[in-house]
């Protein structure tokens, strides 16, 4: 809502500045979102009359003219295309400064003296831009100074206004907000009735009563065509951000400003028998004003004749029934519809009209009558005519009524820490116009037609608080007993688990929650994308099921950036369409790591070399080892499509699968353009989150033995194999077991490979004997040769 | 006798002279060994009569003590002559990188959300989290938005085809938490929000971090305070807060907040919208079952990028969600 602080001191008795005015608006919450001047900075323009034009010796397009000063006839060239003999316009004379310290002087165009300018309105800084002189009325005192004249010395203030305060749609009502905040008195212009000088009225009918509950109609005939919209009357509404279109349309834009009542002027002559107020029915058309057409259904209602549909109700009017150059009867309308019937109408059309503005947040229900004897007035007075009787057709029932709401001042304290006292509650009340009877714990109040915000006790505790000043409320430091929430220890935190990326090296990347389906596909395990209705572009068009996709597409995008080594890793949720029709989609926490270039930064001491899986699987089980146990299983498979079938994973815990690791598929980076190996993991967070508490066992006194081994075992043994083996033989005094080498090549079958472990055997009662040890060793190699085809290196 | 300080002056030439340990050691064998010149001159004293015996021997042990010394002094200086050669030979540059330096870095918007999370928590607040595909119900109509109405149409909402929606603000998390547990309640939330924008200064994805405390007797002056405490806290310093009424379905009074904040350029601090809030709606208690005659509350809600903006000097909200390693290399 734009205005004018002039037309807003005509209700109300303000003497602040703009700048004050904004500030004490904002902070009531009527938020200023731009301050600026009604017209630019310009002095000694005056309002002059052309009294002859004639052309210009050497030149076609400019004009020498004799202006009418009003002290003084001067000749001024121009080159105005609109410049004419009885044209009054602006006249800036010799030593008037128009805006960026313009000076106009004595000069000499093509050898003809001129004494001044003639200016546009865009010269003035009146409009954006002009097509020549800007013409002023025909009654314009010539002489007089320019900005007197036109009021320019005013300040336009644009509100932001918050959906709840429908009130401030209009002059009006930020004259009663602005006589509450500012405590000053608001000056209420009544509205006289216009009596009926004709007997002419038209047929209203309310089929649908709930949603249009009041109708007032007025006929008005003979106006004049011809008649121009005052001066003042542009004025207010340019300040306003409206274009004047002819009086028919000025006056009702400006009784919308005014009072904040939409009307409509229907040309009488092109309704057909009366007017029906309904729902549309499938299949209607109509043609709105704007030259676009709306298809119609039973959800909207209309405005009809007999004939079929004249006007979107609160929305916007019909082509076909619209006023023109040649309209002198009319039909106006001033009209209350349900909010709820009109909301999310107009967003349909991909229309948002002032009317159907004010219409979903709420128009005064008894503001109607009112709103046609202004608008009546106005017309009559600008364009002559006769008015017929008011016509009104409402269900008084359906009507809505501001409902009392009872104010308790114990309450107010209560919600807002505050102490205040009857006397500061009362004339906040007051000011904003709320009809109030007190009672013994307060109030009971009625608000005004216009406040659709004003339902319930709380309500009414925001008003005062916000007019009283929220920054004069007390403040109330935290104090008292603060509640101590439980810590869980048996599940790592996503800190602990974010800190332990870091230090490993990696670099927390956030991706959007959507990607680009394709992308997805090219690392999915199968989940069902869940894809969003109305994606902001088609590269975001899926939840993302897993975190892969988007870390190799950050990777390849800081490859492209010259980056060699890359370590990402990402901490976030991932969605899956759930296989029950209607269930919401599975949210999983994941993590996620992708990891390409050298193993360790390339540096003077280390010998560069490129990372391999193990590198990656290092860095995880650094992270894993923050559960405290050793029990997340590495399972061989080549069941993930986008990862190397003969470098992957899957990681279990208790045989549940909770993540994989890789190395990934060739063909997986070509499709993401990535140009150098990438490994990568992701797994469930909630799994690997959970954890044991450490209990403190008995720590041995007595000395361990280490004894080393090399089998050869057939290649396709694997390390898991052969320490479960070593293990469940050994028993409880294998202490440790590490494989220190693994080797193949020259001394050993092309089909095996020689794994060197060491076996670290201590007991926690007594110094083991050598023969104790050496049975062990040669049960481990006999159960070794004998379930895994192994035998002792170099034997 | 004359050969007595001859021998002795020639081993302390010697000694004094000698290069390194074993040159010293040589010394030593020469004059004092079982073979020595000084241990000669020693088994020498048995064929001398007594009286000349025990001026000769006197002087003889004399000699020896002062070869003896001669050498200790000598092997000192030497061994520690020795172990400043080897010292210097050990020097390296210390300024040359150390081994394996790698440190990765937590996202700055990480940083601002544990930062927040921290500081409520000190305060009593619990961690509270929800789904991010959230329904109509908790996101709109349980916070009082009603259906159509203008008030939805400041979330620019992300659809799915089945109705369901990515949540617009955290606030949904306080239903679900209001709906598992009487008051009183005291929860943060941080998490991810969406919004179908994107511009300049909107991306479609963000952070919030939602506060809810509801108990007997929390007042709009405990809004206040709460959060001059947080400004204070999360900016290391006092920080004038003031609160402007604005309108938010699920609070009243509602406010949002606004921190005088100096740019650093030498103007004036100006005030810096950073966050909404407001006393919770009795129509959203009613809705959870909560009496909101017996129970008052407060909620506000915080960007996180906005705050981490601010904290960091970041000065493009899209860079957040770019991942490029030499803008996020910056927060470690």
């Amino acid at each position: 809502m734009r205005f004018s602080v002039n037309w807003l001191k005509e209700w109300v008795k303000i003497s602040d500045t703009a700048e004050q005015l904004g500030e004490q608006l904002t902070m009531a919450g009527l938020e200023v979102d731009a301050t600026e001047a009604a017209a630019a900075d310009f002095s000694d323009i005056i309002v002059g009359k052309i009294l002859k034009a004639g052309p210009h010796p050497d030149a076609d397009k400019l004009q020498v003219c004799e202006v009418d000063s009003g002290s003084g006839v001067l000749q001024i060239v121009c080159g105005a295309p609109n410049a004419r003999a009885g044209l009054i316009a602006p006249l800036a004379i010799v030593g008037a400064v128009l805006s960026g310290d313009f000076k106009i002087k004595k000069a000499a165009l093509r050898g003809v003296e001129s004494n001044g300018m003639l200016c546009s309105s865009k010269e003035l800084g009146l409009a954006e831009d002009a097509d020549g002189l800007m013409e002023l009325p025909a009654d314009a005192p010539i002489g007089t100074d320019l900005r007197e004249y036109l009021r320019l010395d005013d300040t336009l203030l644009e509100l932001d206004l918050t959906p709840n305060r429908a009130d401030c749609l209009s002059i009006r009502g930020i004259a009663r907000d602005v006589s509450a905040v500012c405590d000053a008195d608001f000056i209420d212009h009544e509205i006289p009735a216009v009596a009926a000088t004709s007997g002419r009225v038209i047929d209203v009918q309310l089929e649908d009563s709930a949603a249009c509950p009041r109708y007032i109609g007025r006929v008005i005939e003979g106006l004049d065509p011809q008649a121009e919209t005052p001066i003042w009357m542009i004025e207010k509404l340019r300040r306003s951000g409206v274009r004047s279109l002819g009086p028919l349309v000025d006056v009702t834009n400006y009784v919308l400003l005014e009072l904040g009542q939409p009307m409509h002027a229907f040309d009488l002559d092109k309704i057909a028998g009366g007017i029906i107020v309904r729902r549309a029915e499938a299949g209607e058309k109509l043609t709105l004003l704007d030259g676009s057409e709306a298809e119609l259904d039973a959800d909207l209602l209309i405005i009809a004749d007999h004939n079929g549909p004249l006007a979107l109700a609160g929305i916007m009017g019909g082509e076909a029934s619209a006023c023109d150059d040649n309209t002198s009867n009319i039909l106006l309308e001033s009209a209350f519809f349900d909010p709820a019937v009109i909301m999310g109408k107009s967003r349909r059309f991909g229309l948002h009209t002032d009317s159907s503005h004010r219409f979903e947040r709420g128009v005064d229900p008894g503001g109607q009558e009112e709103a046609i004897e202004r608008a009546t007035g106005l017309l009559l007075e600008i364009c002559g005519g006769k008015s017929g009787p008011v016509i009104v057709a409402e269900s008084v029932d359906d009507i809505p009524v501001r409902k009392s709401v009872s104010l308790r001042l114990a309450r107010i304290n209560k919600v807002l820490g505050s102490s205040l006292v009857a006397d500061d509650v009362e004339p906040i009340l007051q000011r904003l116009g709320f009809a109030i009877e007190t009672t013994a714990e307060g109030w009971v109040i009625q608000a005004p037609g216009t406040r659709f915000d004003i339902e319930i006790e709380e309500d009414l505790i925001e008003e005062i608080a916000r007019v009283y000043g929220y920054n004069k409320l007390p403040t109330r430091m935290p104090t008292g007993r603060i509640p101590t929430p439980v810590l869980p220890e048996r599940e790592i935190t996503l800190r602990r688990i974010r800190q332990s990326m870091v230090a490993n090296g990696y670099t927390e990347a956030v991706n959007y929650s959507f990607v680009e389906h394709k992308i997805l596909n090219a690392c999915d395990q199968g989940e069902r994308a869940y894809a969003l209705a109305n994606p902001l572009s088609a590269d975001m068009d899926v939840m993302r099921t897993n975190l892969l996709a988007g870390l190799l597409v950050s990777l390849d995008s800081n490859q492209r950036r010259q980056r060699e080594r890359i370590r990402l890793f990402e901490l976030g949720n991932v969605f899956a369409a759930s296989e029950e029709q209607g269930a919401a989609p599975v949210q999983t926490l994941r993590l996620a790591a992708v990891a390409s270039g050298s193993a360790v930064p390339e540096q003077w001491a280390e010998k560069s070399r490129s990372m391999d899986f193990f590198d990656l699987k290092g860095d995880l089980q650094r992270v894993l080892a923050l559960r405290g146990q050793d029990d997340v299983e590495f399972i061989a498979t080549a069941e993930h499509s986008w990862l190397h079938p003969g470098q992957s994973a899957k990681l279990l815990v208790n045989g549940e699968a909770i993540g994989w690791i890789g190395a990934i598929h060739p063909q997986t980076l070509k499709q993401f353009g990535i140009r150098n190996d990438v490994f990568a993991y992701e797994l469930n967070v909630e799994a690997a989150q959970k954890r044991e508490l450490p209990f403190a066992k008995d720590i041995s006194r007595y000395p361990a033995i280490r004894r080393d081994l090399a089998m050869v075992v057939p290649e396709t043994v694997s390390f898991n194999e052969l320490i479960g083996v070593i293990q469940s033989t050994a028993g409880d005094l294998l202490a440790d077991c590490r494989v220190f080498d693994v080797y193949q090549g020259e001394g050993v079958e092309k089909t095996c490979k020689s794994l060197a472990i060491s076996l670290i055997l201590q007991d926690v009662s007594s110094t083991l004997k050598d023969e104790t040890v050496d049975s062990i060793i040669s049960d481990v190699i006999s159960a070794l040769e004998a379930q895994l085809g192994a035998r002792l290196r170099g034997k | 006798m004359d050969s007595l300080n001859n021998i002795l002056d020639t081993a302390l030439a010697g000694i004094e002279a000698a290069e390194d340990l074993r040159a010293l050691d040589d010394i030593r064998v020469e004059y004092l060994g079982k073979k020595g010149q000084v241990t000669a001159l020693l088994k020498s004293l048995g064929a001398m009569d007594p009286e000349q015996r025990k001026t000769a021997g006197q002087a003889i042990n004399q000699a020896k003590q002062a070869v003896q010394a001669a050498i200790n002094v000598r092997r000192t200086g030497l061994e520690k002559a020795a172990l400043d050669a080897r010292l210097a030979a050990e020097s390296i540059d210390v300024s040359l990188p150390g081994r394996g330096v790698e440190r990765g870095g937590l996202h700055p918007v990480t940083h601002t959300m544990e930062r927040i999370t921290e500081i409520f928590s000190r305060l009593g607040f619990s961690v509270a989290t929800g789904p991010e595909v959230e329904d109509d119900e908790h996101n709109f109509e349980a916070l009082n938005f009603p259906a159509h109405h203008p008030a939805r149409a400041m979330h620019d909402t992300f659809y799915f085809p089945d109705g369901r929606l990515l949540r617009t603000h955290t606030s949904p998390v306080q239903i679900r938490v209001m709906k598992q547990q009487q008051p009183p309640v005291r929860i943060i939330v941080p998490g991810k929000v969406y919004r179908s924008d994107s511009d300049q200064t909107h991306t479609p994805m963000f952070h919030q971090v939602e506060g809810l405390l509801v108990d007997k007797d929390v007042t709009f002056a405990d809004l206040k305070g709460v959060l001059q405490e947080f400004v204070n806290a999360f900016f290391e310093e006092e920080l004038a807060i003031r609160l402007r009424p604005s309108y938010f379905p699920f609070t009243e009074p509602s406010a949002e907040v606004d921190v005088a904040w100096d740019k650093g350029d030498g103007s004036e601090p100006g005030w810096l919208e950073v966050l909404g809030c407001g006393m919770v709606h009795p129509n959203v208690l009613e809705g959870v079952g909560i009496d909101p005659e017996i129970y008052t509350g407060y909620a506000f809600g915080l960007g996180v990028e906005r705050f981490a903006m601010l904290r960091y000097g970041v000065k493009d909200l899209r860079q957040f969600f770019e991942n490029d390693l030499q803008f996020l290399g910056q927060f470690r």
